[in-house]
This record gives C-alpha cells, structure tokens and sequence, in this order.
C-alpha cells in the first residue's frame, strides 16, 4: 500500500509544480489586482497630507448618486447593444458573402479585414476627418447632395451614434475571420445533401449552417461585449466623452477618474462595477447558449 | 419512368477533360454500377445526374425529361454520400425528415414516412441520438433512410460503403440490394471495389479516363471483356495480360489462326484458366505463393513476364519451384496491343 501512495503523492506535487508558473502569473497579474482594487475601493482617495481611511461602502453610495455615472453606463448600454448584434450581423453576412465562390473574392476579403488590422489611433483619426463639419467626408457628400452642415461629434444627440457607426466598421471585419474560419469547417457534402434534400438557401442558413455556427457565435458574443466595455482609444482621440459626456463610456469614466481627477479609490468602485457587470453578463451567456451549442 | 439517359455528355473543368461523350441508359427499376479508378471520373458522372454540377455538352434526362441545367430539388432523386453528410447538431429523426421538413410535406405524412423508414431499416430505437453516438452501419442507415422518406424513385449512391470495415460492408452490400428491389427503385452506385460491383449489380460501366471502356452486365465484364484494361480491372486476382514473346508463343500459336497472329496483340488469360502440367506447356519458375484457403495463388515468372494462376486448395509448390503451365484454347482473350480492344471474330475467351 505505502508505495502506491506515494506514487500518487509525488504525482500531485509534480502536477502543481508544472502549473506553478502559470499560476504564479495569473495571481499577479489578475487575481491580486482583482483583490486589491476591491480592497481600495473601501478607502477614502490618500493624499500626501492625509493618508487613505477605510469609509466602507461610502464610495458606493456616492456612485449611486452619481448622475455621471449613470449616463455613462445608459450610453455604454445603448453602445452595447447597437455595437454587438449589428457587428456580429455584418459580419456573418461578410463571411457568408466572401465564402462563395465569387470573382476577386480574395480582394474583397482584404478589403473587410482591412479595418482591423489598421491601428486603434489611425482608425479614429481617419474618422474623425470623415465627421468633420464643412469639410470632412460625410459633410461633403452630404454637400454633393444639397445638404447643410453638420457638427457631428458635437453634437450631444449625433455623437454616441457617430461612434457606434465607426466601432462597428472596425469590428465586423475582425469578427468575420471567425465565421469565415467556422464556415470553411463546414463540410461542403452538407451544402449539397442540402440542395438534393430541396432546402432552399434560407432553410438551409436556418436550419444547418447558423447552428453549427453557434460555437463561434457564442465566442464572438464575448468578445463584442467584453470589447463594446473596454473602449477607451477612441474616445480620447475623438471626442473626449463629451459633449457633456454624452459620448463617454463607463472605461473612459474610470479613466477619466484615475488619471485626470485622481480619485483613484472612487475608480476602483467603478472598476468593481464593470467586473460585476461582465461577470453577470458572461455567466448568463454561458448557462443560455451553451445548452443550445452543437460542439463538432 | 424514371429511366436514366445520358446523351453525349462532356465535362471539362478548363482545358481537363473530367468526361468525354458518355453515353448510356440506366433503365427504370434497374441497379446500375459506375465503377472504375479513382479519378476516372465516376463521381463526376454521378454528381451531374444529380445536379451538383452541369454537363459542359450533352444532356441529362431522368424519366424522359431533359434535367440537363435543372437544379438538384427540381430533379426528383435523393441521394447517398460517401461520407453519409448527415447533420451533426440534428438527430436522427430530424436528419431523416430533413428534406420533407424543407418541401413542407403534412406533419402527419413525415410522422407515417419516419415511421416507415426507421422499421425498414432497424432505426427505431435509435431516433432521438445525434450522428455522432451512433456506429458507422448506423450511419449508413439513416443516410438511407434520409433517401427512402423521399420516395422518390431514383436513388444515387456514391461510394456508400467505403468507409465501413469489410464485414459490415458486405452486410450492407445486401441490404441496399433488397431495398433497391423491395422499393423498385432506379439505382445507380458508385464505386471503386469490382467485387462490389459484381456482387450488387445488375448492369456495369467501367469507366477509364472519362471514357466507357465497357457496359454490360457483370457476367459480360468478366467472360467477355470489351478491353485488355477491363480484363485485368475486374476478377481478383486480375486476368494475365501476357504480350506473345517466344515462351507464350510456344504455347499459344498453334491456337490461333493464321489473321489473329498477323496484327499485333495481347493475349489475356484468367489465373483461374491456368493449369499445371506435367510435360507441355510454358516453363516459369514460382516467385511466391499465397495460401487463402479455398484457393492457392502462384506469382511465376516467364523471362520478363509475370504470369498469376490459382489452384484449389493447398498447392505444394514454394518459391523458387519450376513448373510448366498450359492452357486451353478457348480460355485465350485476344486484346488488340494498339488500342487494347478486344480483337473482333474471335468467339474464344467464353468461360464455360
């Protein structure tokens, strides 16, 4: 018996010390700044004179009353939910588009890809120019066809809408890949029992292919929403949340609040609440779709 | 009714020719085989009876209706893949129903059809799984069953058994025999295995290059092959395609007549047909022996030949033996040694 135990001892102890490093990194890196954000967020901001004092949920009650806090999130929730279904949308279409068999195919496929690849800061530079009043692309053609000008990003009922438009052109092509990918798994004896079966191409879509995509969906679902909570690069480039905050989003509110106003503990509430949300949202997805999913 | 005709048909892909002025007729209720080499073009033949792809020239008619650039649904055929092409998130009742779900057949009618189907092939117990908790015969069987719920009357199978071990094949080699027959149903099957053909058939193409090299019914491809490469493709082991240098001339040309001997051929001769001698005959020497139980088979060889025979039971011979080997006159195919076809006027090779 004494050996055999052993064995199984030594087995465990060389399994941990193959995670260690792994394990190692991810405490640093994740865990402890999980922990210690929360922690702080328990205590007043410290400065020189006067050091930080624990105030318990009192940073969580002014984040209830916080108007700013409430309009960023409302602005990221509309964000969200025009960014995510109509990205993934556009990009299932692409993808779908791109995988028949049509003439300068690989062009077109360059051309969806290309916004992707393009720098964040390159991007909302580009469409800053494209939503510039008088001169700028949309005004232009808009000009073209005996339109008036518009101060796009200035304008507190345009400016979040200007945003979602640009997100999800840069979005929808990094999507694509994905489908595109999945749809390439596809086995094309199965398009064809499709046709000899009789369905037709929306049946088919219906009933076969948007299924067995159902895997790469629930992926991209969780990047599109982990991605429409962490936007940050072309808010400050482009708008700078305003005006009157009316494009800000809840990542730039927290940013705003580390690094420009320094209080750095009603951040890390904020933080707190971003985590929860994600959290939430991500375990939902999972208990709903993942019954649904067909995994090959 | 649902007589298959292929008239004239050419596909090309570029400037590759995948088929070249086919021509046949599968008739109503009739098991026809495509058989031939990989790439010889029988899948392609078959994909354009289905509608997958569209004759470069010539037409498709199915039951007297010219289907030449008609899409696969409007064809009336169902249809067996190699791989079976069953959908993995449905299961098996869904697969089954799949196509009278899409021509929005009654839900009493594909209940009854389901029904149906999953008796006849031993399914019922089976409906509510995913294809992929299922064994490969079971496969098989929903994808046939995917084709009976059609009821249609054509039913186009391509390679459907290739990728099931030799046992099952065998098994469901007879079963797709007697529900061809049960349902009446116009067949035709693609394959690359001769003893699959021969076993399944009721008439064969064999198909070389995108050309017919032969049509006729299997005892016609063995007894009477059309050409010297159908000789040696069907029969296993395959039939001897000797060229006449010295040693086969020795034994052959007192066989044949004066015209036969003045154009240049081949001579074909089946393993089976080959017998040892004691005095007469050729002189090999045994380069190695297969023991298969019923039968023994002997590799010779003959100066650059190699000469295959098989004798019944247990043959006492070992590698490195000499022998002597004679045949009959009659047993002698004559291949034509320009374009391998059977030499015409000859009555002899007819197998007893």
């Amino acid at each position: 018996m004494k050996p055999r135990f052993q064995l199984r001892y030594w087995n465990h102890v060389n399994g941990w010390l193959l995670v260690l490093p792994a394990v190692f990194m991810i405490s640093l890196f994740t865990h402890y700044p999980i922990v210690s954000n929360v922690f702080h967020s328990l205590f007043s901001t410290g400065t020189v004179t006067r050091p930080a004092t624990f105030i318990g949920l009192e940073n969580y009650m002014y984040l209830m009353d916080d108007d700013i806090f409430w309009k960023v999130l409302s602005n990221n929730l509309v964000y969200s939910m025009c960014t995510i279904p109509i990205s993934i949308a556009i990009a299932l279409g692409m993808a779908l588009l791109i995988n028949c068999n049509i003439k300068g195919r690989s062009l077109v496929r360059m051309s969806f890809f290309t916004p992707t690849v393009l720098p964040m800061i390159a991007v909302a530079n580009i469409w800053l120019f494209f939503y510039t009043p008088e001169y700028g692309l949309f005004d232009q053609v808009f000009a073209f066809f005996g339109g008036d000008s518009h101060n796009w990003l200035g304008n507190p009922d345009t400016t979040l809408r200007c945003l979602i438009v640009m997100v999800i052109w840069k979005e929808s092509g990094f999507f694509m890949i994905f489908y595109l990918a999945a749809l390439q798994q596809l086995s094309p004896e199965l398009k064809e029992a499709g046709l000899v079966e009789g369905s037709g191409r929306w049946y088919y879509f219906r009933r076969v292919t948007f299924p067995l995509l159902m895997p790469t969906t629930l992926f991209v679902t969780v990047n599109a929403v982990v991605n429409s909570f962490k936007l940050v690069d072309h808010l400050i480039i482009m708008t700078k949340g305003g005006p009157d905050n009316a494009s800000s989003l809840l990542l730039y509110y927290i940013y705003e609040n580390a690094f420009s106003f320094w209080d750095t503990s009603y951040a890390a509430t904020l933080t707190v609440v971003l985590v929860l949300i994600l959290a939430v949202i991500t375990i939902i997805q999972f208990a709903v779709v993942e019954k649904r999913i067909h995994y090959q | 009714m649902s007589t298959i005709i292929l008239k004239d048909v050419c596909k090309s892909w570029g400037t590759a020719l995948a088929l070249i002025n086919i021509n046949f007729e599968c008739r109503n209720g009739e098991l026809l085989v495509l058989l031939g080499p990989s790439g010889c073009g029988k899948s392609t033949t078959l994909r354009l009876i289905a509608g997958l792809e569209t004759p470069t020239s010539g037409i498709v008619e199915i039951g007297g209706r010219d289907v030449s650039n008609l899409p696969p649904v409007k064809r009336n055929i169902s249809m067996v893949f190699q791989n079976y092409a069953l959908f993995p998130h449905l299961n098996v009742a869904e697969n089954i129903i799949f196509g009278l779900k899409a021509r929005k057949v009654p839900k009493k009618e594909q209940k009854k059809r389901l029904e149906n189907a999953a008796e006849l092939l031993g399914l019922s117990d089976f409906l509510k799984r995913k294809p992929a908790q299922l064994s490969g015969g079971q496969r098989q069987r929903v994808a046939l069953g995917r084709s009976i719920v059609a009821q249609v009357s054509v039913c186009l199978m391509d390679e459907p058994l290739s990728n099931l071990d030799a046992k099952l094949r065998q098994e469901m080699r007879q079963e797709i025999r007697s529900l061809q027959q049960r349902l009446k149903m116009t067949m035709i099957y693609v394959t690359h295995d001769q003893v699959e053909a021969m076993t399944i058939a009721d008439r064969i193409i064999l198909i070389k290059d995108g050309v017919i090299e032969q049509h006729g019914t299997p005892e016609d491809l063995y007894n009477l092959p059309a050409t010297a490469f159908t000789g040696s493709f069907i029969g296993n082991p395959p039939m001897n395609i000797l060229t006449p240098d010295a040693p086969v001339m020795a034994v052959c040309s007192s066989l044949l007549s004066a015209k036969e001997a003045a154009t240049p051929y081949f001579v074909g001769i089946r393993p089976e047909n080959i017998k040892i001698s004691g005095d007469s005959g050729i002189k090999v020497s045994v380069e190695a022996t297969e023991y298969l139980g019923a039968d023994t088979l002997i590799v010779c060889r003959s100066a650059e030949q190699k000469i295959t025979l098989t004798v019944k039971g247990k043959a006492d011979v070992s590698a490195g033996d000499h022998l002597r080997l004679n045949w009959k006159p009659e047993h002698i195919h004559l291949f034509d040694a320009g374009n391998g076809k059977r030499m015409k006027g000859s009555a002899r090779g007819i197998t007893p």
